[in-house]
């Protein structure tokens, strides 16, 4: 029995732990169950779904940058029909809070990929990525546009009872206002920040060291540019927050839950050190033991301004 | 596989910017197999952030070898770590060549620095496999025989071995070669075994290649590394996890 109380809610989504494993840095659970006990987190987020499977962008995808890296995967999936066939089987022997994320092209994608999967009762929430920046359909491009968020939003909602979380694109002057979109239009969480959107180019060569040019950034680079993200969503809209951007290590994760956020997401981390996350539970209640805070859940937005 | 801290034992510069690097990790020896590799991390700073890929070159009793030249920052600080210095290793990744079945030569296609998993495969194959051996590289620096046996040079510039690349230098060599009971294992650059695939398939060798690509995790999940295969509708597989070896049929390379 743990003696201070680590657990977490969004929603009427109840976490062990603030502890999440990002959408894209986890794949199905599968790979990652070899490094970690995935019953000791508070939840994972699958790769992004689409309702076809994906074949995703040609290489090269991935280049590291300062304190950082350039990704552009291009959604590559197995779809909607192979994951509840192939992947949920496996997902299903663990105990541990298991959230979709979903992405699509269109509306009515976002709808029918919703539909169809909340139907299975393995998946306790959805994250609806409206925000991916390496697409040249969808994504982005809903993820700029409050209208487009706060549609997707409702029709999504009106499909599923089940925890709706919205992640936030940062590539917009006011984060803020698109979380008040989401809220409004019942969602029930945000997550931020999704990747930044990012280049690198061969200066010998002169042509983008990725092949879709651009890549969305994240890593330790980001840090900073989340936390004022998720702060200024802290201050402004009354929702929980599932702060997200190059947590590195318990410390970064209590700064993300002062700042405003309820959980945290784990991203680039568990591609260098897959064990990292659930080693930090035992810091974070180390933290505070140490600090006399009874419920972690005590830390969110207790920012002193 | 496994996250593990093991101590350097020894590094050493074998050749011109190529370093060898003896590690005593029992626990990855034990169970690497030749064209496995390694993720290491070089420095627990964000600089840099991901860890590098390493292919296995030999094990000998608790000990792993890896062969490297310094290209970037990350084999910098690598090849600069003092003996006694822990490497933080993610590991055993990938699937390995096939050594097993009935050929009965071995030839050994190796590329530049794509030498380095082979001294382990030498070291596994010699006693039930008669190995030829093809070593190639631009210039006389960038051939690596390290490990090696029973080896033919060859150099684009002829200030080594054979004046062209080591595939024309296999090719050279045909007529010792009996096809039917020979398996080609090969590493190199992509447009060395794109040359090396059209060779293999012209004369019916059968033929295993260890790719590369940039990847961040080594084990799946970020999906950066991916390559085309052949059989499944142009479906993209992943170098870390499907391979790093294929064979060359399987992939478009």
């Amino acid at each position: 029995m743990s003696r201070i109380d680590l657990s977490v809610k969004i929603g009427s989504l109840q976490l062990r732990n603030p502890i999440m494993l990002a959408s894209g840095t986890v794949g199905y659970g599968n790979e990652i169950s070899e490094f970690s006990d995935l019953n000791k987190l508070g939840a994972i987020v699958t790769k992004s779904l689409s309702l076809k499977p994906r074949k995703g962008n040609p290489p090269q995808r991935i280049v590291e940058t300062p304190a950082g890296m350039l990704n552009a995967i291009g959604l590559a999936n197995v779809g909607v029909e192979e994951f509840l066939k192939e992947k949920i089987p496996f997902l299903k022997k663990y105990d541990v809070p298991l959230i979709c994320n979903i992405a699509a092209s269109t509306v009515e994608e976002y709808v029918e990929c919703t539909k169809i999967l909340t139907t299975e009762e393995t998946i306790k929430a959805f994250e609806i990525n409206v925000s991916c920046p390496n697409v040249s359909d969808g994504g982005l491009q809903f993820g700029n546009d409050k209208n487009a968020v706060g549609n997707v939003t409702a029709k999504v909602r009106a499909v599923t009872n089940k925890p709706l979380i919205i992640k936030l694109s940062p590539n917009v002057s006011y984060i803020s206002e698109f979380a008040q979109v989401v809220k409004c239009e019942g969602g029930d969480a945000v997550s931020a920040i999704n990747t930044l959107v990012g280049t690198a180019f061969n200066i010998f060569t002169r042509k983008p060291k990725i092949f879709n040019v651009n890549g969305g950034l994240s890593g330790p680079a980001i840090k900073p540019i989340a936390l004022a993200k998720v702060l200024e969503i802290s201050r402004k809209v009354d929702i929980p927050i599932i702060g997200i951007g190059g947590i590195m290590n318990w410390k970064d994760v209590i700064e993300f839950m002062i700042c405003g956020s309820s959980a945290v997401q784990i991203g680039t981390l568990n591609f260098i050190d897959p064990t990292a996350p659930e080693k930090m539970i035992k810091e974070l209640e180390d933290y505070c033991i140490a600090n006399k805070v009874e419920k972690i859940s005590n830390l969110t937005a207790s920012y002193i301004l | 596989m496994f996250v593990i801290n093991s101590p350097i034992v020894e590094t050493k510069q074998v050749h011109e910017n190529i370093f060898i690097q003896k590690i005593h990790s029992p626990e990855i020896a034990q169970l690497i197999k030749p064209g496995q590799f390694l993720n290491i991390r070089v420095s627990e700073t964000t600089f840099p952030l991901l860890r590098r890929p390493f292919s296995i070159c030999d094990v000998s009793g608790e000990h792993i070898f890896l062969m490297f030249n310094i290209l970037g920052e990350g084999t910098k600080i690598l090849a600069h770590k003092r003996d006694g210095d822990l490497v933080d290793i993610l590991g055993p990744l990938g699937n390995g060549f096939n050594i097993e079945g009935d050929y009965k030569t071995s030839i050994i296609v190796a590329g530049g620095l794509g030498a380095a998993p082979f001294p382990f495969l030498t070291r596994k194959i010699k006693n039930s496999k008669k190995i030829l051996t093809f070593v190639g590289g631009r210039t006389k620096q960038d051939v690596i025989t390290y490990g090696l046996e029973n080896f033919n040079l060859s150099s684009d510039d002829g200030s080594i071995g054979f004046k062209g690349n080591v595939v024309q230098s296999l090719e050279q060599n045909l007529s010792k070669i009996d096809i039917h009971s020979s398996k080609v294992f090969a590493c190199g650059p992509n447009v060395m075994l794109r040359v090396l695939k059209d060779f293999c398939i012209k004369y019916n060798l059968d033929c295993e290649a260890s790719t590369e690509c940039a990847m961040a995790c080594g084990f799946g999940i970020c999906q950066g590394c991916p390559i085309e295969s052949t059989s499944n509708s142009g479906k993209y597989l992943l170098v870390c996890k499907d391979g790093p070896v294929f064979n060359v049929k399987d992939v478009v390379i």
